[in-house]
């Protein structure tokens, strides 16, 4: 398993490097710049702000420079907010995300797994269809209504919570509350129906009827036998959803006014901050591996089928 | 089926056992039995007419300003069923015009990831080895790339136009098509009918024609029918952050978007756009899902 995890982490480093490039590359070669502001700048003001931060040497040696900053941890000033680095700017905006996701995460699964198994135990019934139909809605009402939708009743009819606001350090349990259930809803349901489905796959395999033949109670059948099977197809799921949610909703950021990364980023984008924007997509793509090879060691700690070669 | 039976009524029944069912006709049977796949249909046929053809009977204009009526509740004076929005222009034929968008870009990005994910996903597979290494670690590398930043490129190099929503979205949403199809076509390579088949002496187009496209088929058809919602929400994502259809064009992102920033004032601004696209997304996710458990009915 060692040397599986060594090996899946050199491999990790050229796809790192393809993401980078591919990212970096589409970045420059699109038309526009981060210095075109509604009035004209001279063009020796222009030439010397390219130079200044490089923008004047050929595309690839800039790459280079890039890549020898990434490996210091040093991606210098932003070029829209000329006091921030883009360090300090994810820096603030990254915790907010985590946070956020890292609970909706938390709930969703809370949630969404119970729903899951009951529907799977009464497959066909009432309960089932009822799950099944709540988690339908989940899937179809998107998060840019559920959330307008949420601060209107709770934050600005009833007023029982607020709906913005949310600073770095000033994080309370009754200001997290709408974004995180608006972050959750989908992943509810998500989770829900893939646990049913592997559920009721795994309840009509060979070893849980083994099980109820040998004559266990039903519920040590559940328990022991038929309920780490079926959580495994959740695993490979929360990697990718977990990477999804920290790196942040842009919706729900933009809905609730969190300064999140993912505000950030389509900001940046837009006004070609090119710095920050690299160092979002760095992160997400690091974190998207890093937490895909999680999700691969946690179901073969899970699975004594699988085996690491 | 008895012996006694006249000849000629003999021979109808032993052609009526011969022709059989093919796993179509079985499809269709269960699907048609699904009541709500069939509402889904029914619902959804009923939106793509009004879509397609309403703005042509409708007595106003999806761009027409009334600078009179401003945000005015739904009333049947002047036919303003629906309202009208902070532009004075009426809701009802606008939401027409962005349900046409929506359902226009959900089949046509849809159908740009089909195109390039079954190549894909079937080249892979078919020719294994090395080949199918390389493809599918370029779609690992796609998939880690944050999608939005890929979108916002691709708008910035080729300017905003409908076109490049349509391509940008399809261009997303292939991957995890390619490894469907790709896992689907090594999969029954393996298995025994094919090699059955084989035994028997199929040629191998034979093979391909009548054991791998249909086997192919049923989950490409099912995930399909679950892209088009998937895709209409990104639409209605980009639109959020204003970089989707451009005014006065309209989509029901972008109509729910103006909705969420009124609805204090004009909540019907909200309600009718968000409630025709949920009813949309329900039909298309209940006919997708109808659609499995017909084709592949291990589940139910």
């Amino acid at each position: 398993m060692f040397a599986y995890t060594v090996r899946r982490i050199l491999v990790a480093i050229p796809t790192m490097l393809v993401i980078i490039a591919v990212a970096f590359f589409m970045m420059r070669l699109a038309p526009g710049s981060p210095f075109d502001t509604e009035r004209a700048l001279a063009p020796e003001i222009r030439a010397q702000l390219m130079a200044y931060y490089g923008f004047d040497k050929p595309l690839f040696f800039q790459f280079l420079d890039f890549l020898k900053g990434l490996v210091t941890f040093d991606l210098g000033p932003s070029l829209i907010y000329k006091d921030q680095t883009v360090s300090e700017i994810i820096g603030s905006g990254f915790p907010v995300s985590i946070v956020v996701g890292l609970s909706a995460l938390v709930l969703a699964t809370c949630i969404g797994i119970p729903l899951g198994l009951i529907a799977a135990l009464k497959q066909n019934t009432g309960p089932d269809y009822t799950i099944m139909a709540i988690a339908m809605a989940g899937i179809c009402i998107p998060s840019l209504v559920v959330g307008p939708i949420l601060s209107l009743v709770f934050g600005v009819y009833l007023g029982w919570l607020p709906t913005a606001g949310l600073e770095l350090g000033r994080m309370t349990i009754p200001t997290l509350m709408l974004p995180v259930i608006t972050l959750s809803l989908a992943q509810i349901a998500i989770i829900s129906r893939l646990v049913r489905s592997s559920a009721v796959e795994v309840l009509r395999s060979n070893f849980v009827r083994t099980a109820r033949a040998k004559g266990l109670p039903e519920i040590h059948v559940l328990t022991k036998h038929a309920l780490r099977a079926a959580l495994l197809p959740l695993v490979s799921y929360l990697g990718p959803a977990c990477a999804g949610l920290i790196t942040g909703s842009v919706v729900v950021e933009t809905v609730f006014q969190l300064p999140g990364i993912g505000k950030n980023f389509v900001t940046s984008a837009l006004q070609r901050d090119y710095p920050v924007v690299m160092a979002v997509v760095v992160l997400y793509a690091g974190l998207i591996i890093l937490l895909n090879l999680l999700a691969d060691l946690a179901y073969g700690l899970l699975d004594p089928k699988v085996k690491y070669e | 089926m008895t012996l006694l039976a006249a000849p000629g009524e003999n021979a109808a029944l032993l052609k009526a056992a011969v022709a059989g069912r093919s796993l179509w006709d079985d499809a269709r049977r269960r699907l048609f039995r699904n009541k709500a796949a069939v509402a889904s249909m029914i619902i959804l046929g009923f939106l793509t007419f009004m879509a397609i053809f309403g703005p042509l009977l409708w007595v106003h204009d999806f761009d027409t300003i009334y600078n009179d009526r401003v945000m005015i509740a739904p009333t049947a004076e002047n036919w303003h069923i629906f309202g009208t929005d902070p532009q004075g222009r009426d809701l009802f034929v606008r939401l027409l015009y962005g349900l046409r968008m929506s359902l226009a870009v959900g089949l046509v990005a849809t159908g740009v990831s089909l195109i390039i994910g079954v190549l894909w996903g079937a080249t892979a597979g078919y020719i294994g080895g090395r080949v199918d290494q390389i493809m599918m670690r370029i779609v690992d590398v796609l998939y880690a790339l944050p999608f939005i930043f890929f979108v916002i490129i691709l708008m910035v190099v080729f300017g905003r136009n409908l076109i490049l929503i349509f391509v940008a979205i399809g261009a997303v949403e292939w991957l995890t098509m390619a490894r469907i199809v790709r896992g689907q076509t090594i999969s029954l390579r393996k298995k025994e009918f094919v090699e059955a088949a084989e035994a028997a002496g199929v040629t191998s187009g034979g093979i391909v024609t009548r054991h791998i496209v249909p086997n192919v088929l049923g989950p490409v058809v099912v995930y399909v029918t679950l892209t088009i919602p998937a895709v209409i929400l990104t639409e209605s994502f980009l639109s959020f952050l204003g970089l989707g259809v451009q005014e006065p064009m309209t989509s029901l992102g972008n109509l729910i978007s103006i909705g969420a920033r009124e609805m204090e004032i004009a909540p019907w601004l909200l309600i009718f756009p968000a409630a025709t696209m949920m009813i949309t997304l329900f039909c298309f996710n209940f006919i997708g899902d109808g659609l499995r458990d017909a084709i592949d009915p291990k589940d139910r």
